[in-house]
């Protein structure tokens, strides 16, 4: 470390002077409000559990397990109101069962074709079609199930009982055509995620496209194709107006899709255009489905982000 | 032995109009020993979380002189390069041991501030980076957000002008610097980092992107650079270093048994002498071809 | 190694391979075909219905009545400005936020802090959470309870912020992440701190991308209905907003009303009405599109 004594230079501050110290202030300024509004986004999540978990309590107070989770009829706005949760868990599911059944065969149906068979030309042509689709507001999709899906296609042809103005069956068959972009572009990623050297060496081997598409390709896509299933089952749990409009408000516990029903969803709707009395049974009820809706939705979504991590590292 | 023997061999890259100095006749400018030492560098180690990746450099950077960092890939050059204006803080993972000083201020000291530092010790990238703004207003960004009270239009000037880009571009400032060719946007960058009157300038590899002529025009730049500033600059291509630096830094890489590798200083000298005469073998291999 | 030649049976590499998965495959062809078929033909479908029962009534005095119980005079006017009050207000909150989180937790925040990651999982979860769940909430703490701002204007917007918010704050994600990190160092090494480098380099330059990404956020705040029906978008409104805590209906909830009548006259309505809120949903997208393809720009 040579440094001849003449030529030592008058001292450098590299502290931060007035400017920079001003500057450096204000970007602790940004961070923070920043900061502030992420973390707000936990609060909103913390929110939600509290607003639903307290009325839901009391309302459990009220009202028994045992009525909840034993009895089957369910009329919480009535004189005398009864809690049986069944009818429109039932109806839940039944929608929800019916727009998967529909939705998975277009939409993987769909995908595929995007992913394996169409021209590049063609893809522009139909993913700005199912764009379209999903941006359809769902009180228009209520429209069209309530004054053409029933009528035309239910009525018409469901074998069942007689079926009326509303139909549970109805309102799954839209809810279906509601998820099916849903389905198709997040499989539609999937495959596209899938490396060209798997493809090709499936076609190597002599596959046709048919069972490279299927054996190969679909396969290797699965944990993105299942998380994408789970979603948009999730969308199907949670969906409110379609089912309102389609499926009627008469909670019904039956085997036949062809009758009127309710869901979890559209019952916290209807009960919400009442405009219940704060405090009241029916208030509380609103709180205490919406616990349970909240609860199977935000299961569904934890599983199905944890399907796609877990798989990833197997493909890998 | 002459000189000579040891000298590289010269490569014709360009065409005869332009002349490039054979190594050996630089004994003229021999640098001096008295220079003032702008950066010491004592006992430095870069470590990746529990990865050594660089070890015990000590390296005197003297003023208004250019020192190169020579050495095969992976042997840490950059990351030295980096631990100057302190861009390893980007990095999560990333912690020194030893000492930095600038001007006999330990950079990595509490007190310091990384903004003022890159203020003062400029650094030019591998790739050209311009960004996507105007001519103008890439070599003013510095001088702006330093809140520069100056006229802003003379300093741009001024600084292309150093830059040796003046000329090609005066007419054309408000256009995109996208528009610019490799060789013009990387002196675009170095005159956007002299736009901040830097100390120091920070050079990672400036030539590696660019074509053979647009590399000599910025070793010619460096030449004329060096008067105002001094230039540290990490090289891959040792020819580079021969013809352009005052001092050089041969670096290579330890491979310890779990085949992480960890850069070491071998030798550090005068350009010349590492050239010439260097005093240990790995270097004459490295300098030879071969290995490396 | 055959010596004689008559007896080595030729390979044929012209297609001989068995028709049964030359069968198969063209089936399988066909289900793809029907599947995008009956997707393609259900929205086709959808809008012919929508035009053809909503033609009588797409005029001039659909958007310039008030609602009424006469089907003949009841138009949308409240619903048009009550949705241009609710989503602009709606906007004004969730972009200016999600943006600001969003810069956040790309720019500033440290990746491996675990509160960090918790707050990225947080955002996707939200996105997924049904709308009407947002809906419960804002009966409890928006419209009654903590903040007691009733059945208005800025109830509706605070629940709409919410439920569009995780979209803004992930399209933002984004967009920055597309800025290449050269320009990030180049813009440090000069001596810029990092908001600088942010709001000089960075920002500019994710602009158009944040600008379509929240376009298209603020266009689904514009066809929600389930979360406002618990907080009274569905009174029969016959008035514009005239402030944040004015009552208010939006477009969709008076289709909902329109559906819900029993008389068949207000069919046509809500057939016309529906094409007025796809109208209007179009040109968002299409503005967000636009902006997307005319600013996007190049950045290396």
């Amino acid at each position: 470390m040579v440094q001849s004594a003449a030529r030592r230079v008058p001292q450098v501050s590299l502290r931060a002077t007035g400017a920079t110290r001003r500057r450096v202030y204000v970007q602790a300024i940004f961070k923070a409000i920043f900061g502030l509004m992420a973390f707000l986004t936990v609060g909103v999540t913390f929110l939600i559990f509290l607003s639903l978990l307290v009325p839901a309590l009391r309302f459990f107070s009220e009202v028994s397990l045992g009525e909840f989770f034993g009895r089957t009829t369910w009329a919480p706005l009535f004189s005398p109101p009864r809690f049986g949760v069944w009818p429109i868990l039932a109806g839940t599911a039944w929608t929800t069962a019916i727009a998967l059944l529909v939705a998975l065969p277009l939409g993987l149906g769909v995908a595929v074709y995007l992913s394996e068979y169409a021209h590049r030309r063609v893809r522009s042509v139909v993913k700005p079609f199912l764009e379209i689709l999903a941006g359809i507001p769902t009180v228009v999709l209520g429209f069209f199930g309530l004054f053409l899906v029933n009528p035309e296609i239910v009525r018409r042809f469901w074998p069942v009982g007689e079926v009326s103005t509303f139909s549970g069956l109805a309102a799954g068959l839209v809810v279906g055509i509601m998820i099916v972009p849903t389905v198709a572009s997040l499989s539609e990623d999937a495959m596209n995620a899938v490396p060209r050297g798997l493809r090709e060496g499936g076609f190597a081997l002599g596959g046709t496209r048919r069972e490279v598409a299927t054996k190969v390709v679909f396969p290797a896509a699965l944990s993105g194709i299942v998380a994408a299933t789970v979603l948009a089952g999730s969308r199907a749990i949670g969906e409110t107006t379609i089912v309102l409009i389609v499926a009627g408000s008469r909670p019904t516990l039956t085997w036949n899709p062809g009758e009127q029903m309710q869901s979890m969803a559209s019952f916290i709707g209807f009960a919400g255009i009442g405009d219940q009395p704060t405090g009241s049974t029916g208030y509380l009820t609103i709180f205490a489905v919406g616990l349970v809706l909240f609860v199977i939705t935000f299961l569904l979504n934890i599983a199905s982000i944890r399907i796609v991590r877990r798989f990833r590292e197997v493909y890998e | 032995m002459k000189a000579e023997d040891y000298a590289p061999a010269r490569t014709e890259q360009a065409p005869p109009a332009i002349r490039v100095e054979a190594p050996g006749a630089k004994s003229d400018t021999e640098p001096s020993d008295d220079a003032e030492i702008v950066f010491d560098v004592v006992g430095l180690s870069v470590y990746y979380r529990d990865f050594q990746a660089v070890r015990d450099i000590t390296i005197p950077v003297r003023q208004k002189e250019i020192t190169a960092l020579i050495g095969p890939s992976g042997c840490g050059k950059s990351t030295i390069l980096r631990c100057f204006n302190r861009m390893n803080d980007l990095i999560e993972e990333a912690r020194i041991e030893g000492s930095v000083n600038f001007h006999g201020i330990d950079i990595y000291e509490e007190d310091v501030d990384p903004v003022e530092l890159r203020r003062r010790v400029g650094m030019v990238f591998q790739k050209p980076n311009p960004f996507p703004k105007s001519i103008y207003d890439n070599v003013a960004f510095g001088p702006r957000v330093g809140g520069f009270k100056v006229n802003m239009d003379d300093l741009v000037e001024e600084s292309l002008t150093r830059a040796a880009l003046w000329d090609e571009v005066k007419d054309k400032l408000s256009e995109s610097a996208l528009a610019l060719s490799g060789g013009q946007q990387q002196r675009l960058c170095i005159a956007r980092a002299i736009a901040t009157s830097p100390d120091v300038v920070l050079m990672d590899e400036p030539c590696s992107a660019l074509d053979p002529i647009a590399t000599l025009r910025i070793e010619e730049l460096m030449q004329e650079l060096k008067e105002d500033y001094t230039i540290l600059i990490v090289t891959h291509n040792m020819q580079q270093a021969a013809r352009v630096s005052d001092r050089t830094a041969f670096l290579t890489v330890d491979v310890n048994e779990v085949g992480q590798r960890t850069g070491y200083l071998v030798e550090f000298d005068t350009t010349n002498r590492i050239f010439t005469s260097p005093a240990r073998p790995e270097t004459e291999a490295y300098i030879t071809g071969r290995f490396g | 190694m055959t010596a004689s030649t008559e007896a080595a049976p030729a390979i044929d590499v012209r297609a001989s391979t068995a028709t049964r998965r030359k069968v198969v495959d063209s089936l399988f062809k066909l289900f793809l075909w029907v599947s995008l078929g009956i997707a393609l033909g259900t929205l086709l479908t959808l809008l012919i219905d929508l035009i053809s029962e909503g033609r009588s009534r797409l005029n001039f005095d659909l958007i310039m009545n008030m609602p009424s119980a006469r089907p003949q005079r009841a138009g949308i006017q409240s619903a048009i400005f009550g949705s241009l009050w609710v989503v602009g207000t709606t906007a004004a909150i969730s972009i200016p936020t999600g943006v600001g989180a969003a810069i956040y937790l790309e720019e500033f925040a440290r990746k491996d802090r675990w509160y960090n990651r918790l707050i990225e999982l947080n955002i996707q979860n939200l996105a997924s959470v049904p709308s009407v769940v947002y809906g419960i909430l804002g009966l409890a703490f928006i419209a009654r309870g903590f903040l007691s701002l009733g059945f208005t204007v800025m109830t509706a917007a605070l629940i709409l912020t919410l439920v569009v918010l995780p979209t803004v704050v992930i399209a933002s994600r984004e967009a920055l992440r597309a800025v290449p990190n050269s320009l990030r160092y180049g813009s440090l090494a000069l001596g810029a701190t990092e908001w600088e480098t942010v709001y000089r380099q960075v920002l500019p330059a994710a602009v158009p991308g944040i600008a379509t990404g929240t376009i298209l956020s603020t266009s689904r705040a514009l066809g929600e209905s389930a979360p406002l029906l618990l907080v009274g978008a569905l009174t029969f409104v016959t008035f514009n907003p005239d402030g944040f805590d004015s009552p208010y209906t939006v477009l969709p909830l008076a289709i909902f009303r329109f559906i819900s009548e029993a008389r068949v006259e207000f069919r046509p309505l809500a057939a016309a009405a529906s094409v007025v809120l796809l109208f209007l949903l179009l040109g968002m997208n299409a503005l967000a599109i636009f902006v997307r393809n005319r600013y996007e720009k190049k950045l290396r």
